[in-house]
């Protein structure tokens, strides 16, 4: 491999060839501003347009400024990152793009944690000088994702995750000049387009221009309302996120300051999705056993792979996609839904109310939690059995406006029967954790033996794709595991010429999966807090007494109580749902 | 917008034109041009085949066809009327008249009468900055055209008095 050497800010630096300045530069510590520039790595995902230009910088013999995104390293270039013409270049572009951009960051969703205000902080904007016509775009609201143009900075970030990373391909530039907009075809609002509503597009927006559907005000009044029993879920990968939004370090685990803090902020019951995570496994790892055992007796009809369901973006996109193929998915519905279904029969029974005085609100690290539990499926007479899906965020603004302080809140247990849950139900939140936890309670269902080492090292990881095949006992299971809707695609596109290798797959639509949620803190192009919440979710695993799904004793308790065994009638009335085909 | 079925045969239509050029994403500009020319514009319904046939996104489709004036959503009318807006015709007088045509035709620019018979749209410079300000109705071109006029040259095409070289336009 071939390297260079080159000078930035006077500094010698190698580097190989094909280099960025900008990545030359970070090589040794100088970091170049940039803004629509965002790099995720070991996720193969990058965005760099050169369309900002806020990363220029000065180099010698060049005439222009050059963009250093986009501009690769030379044999002897002598680089400039602040000298006083870069400097102005840079705030001249940051106040052009301001004069066509809301000044409304009091009261804007993003603000705070905005890369736009960052930037204009970094660069001590004190005034526009440029004043000119604004955009004026309509706002369109989803289940999920509200779209707000006018904050628009057209980075292209969204556009790049919707295309390259998840082949969903709603959002696309359209129109020319001062009237480029990123839109999905025809203008049409996002509900009616193919949106999943993955919610990756909020996820790297460095304004306000895509939020979340905010739905912090209909919980509180719910939790005020006197009538109403409010009952709360936690979604794996809240915990191991949550203490970002309050200074902690990435991968800080804070189970049990959350739940002192929904118990403070006036929930009823503090249930955890970890343990519908382990009912999901109960259904699901019995529907892959039933379906291995019949097509090892030879039984030409069924399908395999069996796909997993618990992502509702993932499940959207083969409804859009894939229709053809809607029989191969599990038919367990998510643990979010799990929950919601056994929290208004088997729990509202015991508490002896009714379900409309019930309301259940799931902590999801999702945006399309929303949309999944708005689906008419999981409604019982208009009654939706989740009512609210509030994204991480939404937590912490809600926890920051009651005035509790999070950081020194003591460490408090789940409630209990829908609180219990093993490290199976916890790995759900990661990519590679849902079919571990499948593996672990297949394992010992379909052997009859306990398995010798329950972490399964070559399940994990934050390889886009991967594979690996694990011996039951003498048979040999082919699993795979895809994250990012682009992975899913090629296993599918596999599926669907016939060539599939796998009895087994795993796919969240979020690259990381659930830990890299479009409703989880905003990572701002950091992978390495991705790796650092996988870390702490695969350590609280570890943490518990139990780690296998058919372990929870709870879950044991319900099957007894109420749902009779794995598959039942009863348990494919409230825990399995079916697809629909949305390309009509 | 009004949702329309597409006659099977512009299905085939737009189906050979993307065969012609492989089905490949990167011939998506030239897909576009044969079949705005074979059936005059590209409705949304078109696009979808096109997206569809060349296995890309219909959004993408779409925001080619934004980005490039050349390309319309909307039918062109039977006498497509094009006022030049190059700087010859625009400072002898180029807004009046366009001002003028959407007046007699009641309708905006990028428009088409609900007759079908006239739409409204500028360019810039056909070359004849010496005629400005300049009209062009299909291929005829109009010279020192004024407010006046308008109506007139209207007239023409409403009459039936058609020129040949307007007609094939």
């Amino acid at each position: 491999m071939e390297m260079i050497n080159l000078n930035i800010d006077n500094k010698p630096v190698v580097v190989l060839k094909g280099t960025t300045i900008l990545e030359a530069a970070k090589s040794i510590g100088i970091h170049i501003p940039t803004l629509c520039y965002m790099k995720l790595d070991d996720l193969n995902i990058e965005n760099k347009p050169g369309g900002c230009r806020i990363c220029v910088v000065e180099v010698k013999g060049r005439r222009n400024l050059a963009p250093a995104c986009c501009t690769e390293a030379t044999d002897g270039m002598e680089v400039s990152t602040h000298t006083i013409r870069a400097v102005n270049a840079r705030r001249t572009v940051l106040e052009l793009i301001l004069s066509d951009h809301p000044s409304d960051c009091l009261v804007c969703a993003k603000s705070g944690n905005c890369d736009l205000q960052n930037m204009a902080h970094r660069l001590g904007i004190r005034e526009i000088h440029y004043k000119g016509e604004q955009s004026t775009y309509r706002e369109d609201t989803s289940p999920a994702i509200i779209r707000e143009l006018n904050k628009c900075i057209l980075c292209r970030r969204c556009e790049m995750m919707c295309n390259d990373v998840q082949t969903v391909g709603v959002l696309s530039a359209i129109n020319r000049g001062f009237n480029s907009v990123v839109s999905p075809a025809f203008e049409m609002n996002l509900d009616h387009s193919v949106c999943t509503y993955c919610g990756q597009c909020v996820a790297v927006c460095p304004t306000g221009a895509l939020t979340e559907v905010d739905q912090t005000g209909a919980v509180v009044r719910a939790l005020y309302d006197p009538t109403k029993t409010v009952i709360v879920q936690t979604a794996p990968a809240v915990r191991a996120a949550l203490g970002e939004e309050f200074d902690m370090d990435a991968g800080t685990l804070v189970t049990g300051k959350m739940v002192a803090a929904l118990r403070r902020l006036g929930f009823d019951y503090i249930f955890d999705t970890d343990f519908s995570a382990d009912l999901t496994i109960m259904e699901e790892g019995t529907e892959l056993l039933n379906r291995l055992k019949r097509h090892i007796e030879g039984d030409p009809t069924v399908k395999l792979p069996i796909l997993t369901s618990c992502c509702p973006a993932w499940v959207k996109f083969f409804e859009h996609y894939f229709p053809d193929m809607k029989e191969i998915p599990s038919t367990a519905r998510s643990p979010q839904q799990m929950f919601g279904s056994v929290a208004k029969t088997y729990f509202a029974e015991k508490l002896g109310i009714k379900r409309e005085d019930m309301v259940v609100v799931s902590i999801m690290p999702c945006l399309a939690k929303k949309y999944e539990c708005g689906r008419d499926e999981f409604s019982v007479n208009g009654n939706p059995d989740v009512d609210y899906a509030l994204t991480t965020r939404e937590l912490a603004a809600l926890i920051k406006v009651s005035n509790i302080k999070f950081n020194s809140l003591p460490s408090e247990e789940f409630d209990k029967p829908m609180g219990e849950s093993t490290g199976a139900g916890v790995i759900f939140g990661t990519t590679g954790g849902v079919i571990e936890a499948a593996v672990r309670t297949a394992y010992e269902l379909y052997t009859g033996k306990e398995l010798p080492k329950v972490e399964f090292e070559e399940l994990r990881g934050m390889e886009g794709l991967r594979k690996a095949t694990i011996d039951f006992n003498g048979l040999p299971i082919n699993i795979g595991i895809a994250h990012g809707l682009g992975n899913a695609r090629k296993l599918l596109e596999e599926i669907r010429s016939g060539n599939s290798w796998f009895h087994a797959i795993e796919i969240m639509s979020c690259p990381g999966g659930c830990i890299g949620g479009g409703g989880q803190p905003y990572h701002h192009g950091n992978a390495q807090i991705l790796q650092k919440r996988q870390v702490a979710i695969y350590r609280e695993d570890s943490n518990k007494t139990l780690r296998k799904s058919h372990q929870n004793p709870d879950i044991i308790k319900l099957y007894e109580e109420f749902l009779g065994k794995p598959m039942s009638h009863k348990a494919h009335q409230l825990l399995h749902t079916v697809y629909f085909d949305r390309t009509k | 917008m009004p949702k329309i079925k597409l006659a099977e045969s512009a299905v085939q239509t737009i189906k050979e034109v993307c065969q012609k050029f492989g089905n490949k994403e990167g011939e998506l500009i030239n897909v576009l041009h044969g079949v705005q020319e074979k059936l005059g514009y590209l409705p949304a319904e078109v696009q979808e085949v096109i997206a569809h046939e060349l296995t890309m996104s219909v959004a993408k489709v779409y925001g080619v066809v934004t980005f490039y004036s050349f390309f319309t959503m909307i039918p062109k009318g039977l006498y497509p009327v094009s006022i030049c807006m190059g700087t010859a015709c625009y400072v002898r007088g180029a807004e009046q008249v366009l001002h003028e045509f959407k007046r007699q035709l009641k309708v905006e620019v990028g428009q088409t009468t609900p007759d079908g018979k006239f739409s409204l749209s500028c360019l810039r410079c056909v070359g004849a900055c010496g005629l400005a300000p300049v009209v062009m109705v299909g291929d005829k071109v109009y010279g020192r055209v004024a407010p006046l006029q308008v109506k007139q040259i209207i007239a023409e095409y409403h009459e039936g008095g058609v020129t040949q070289a307007a007609k094939s336009a």
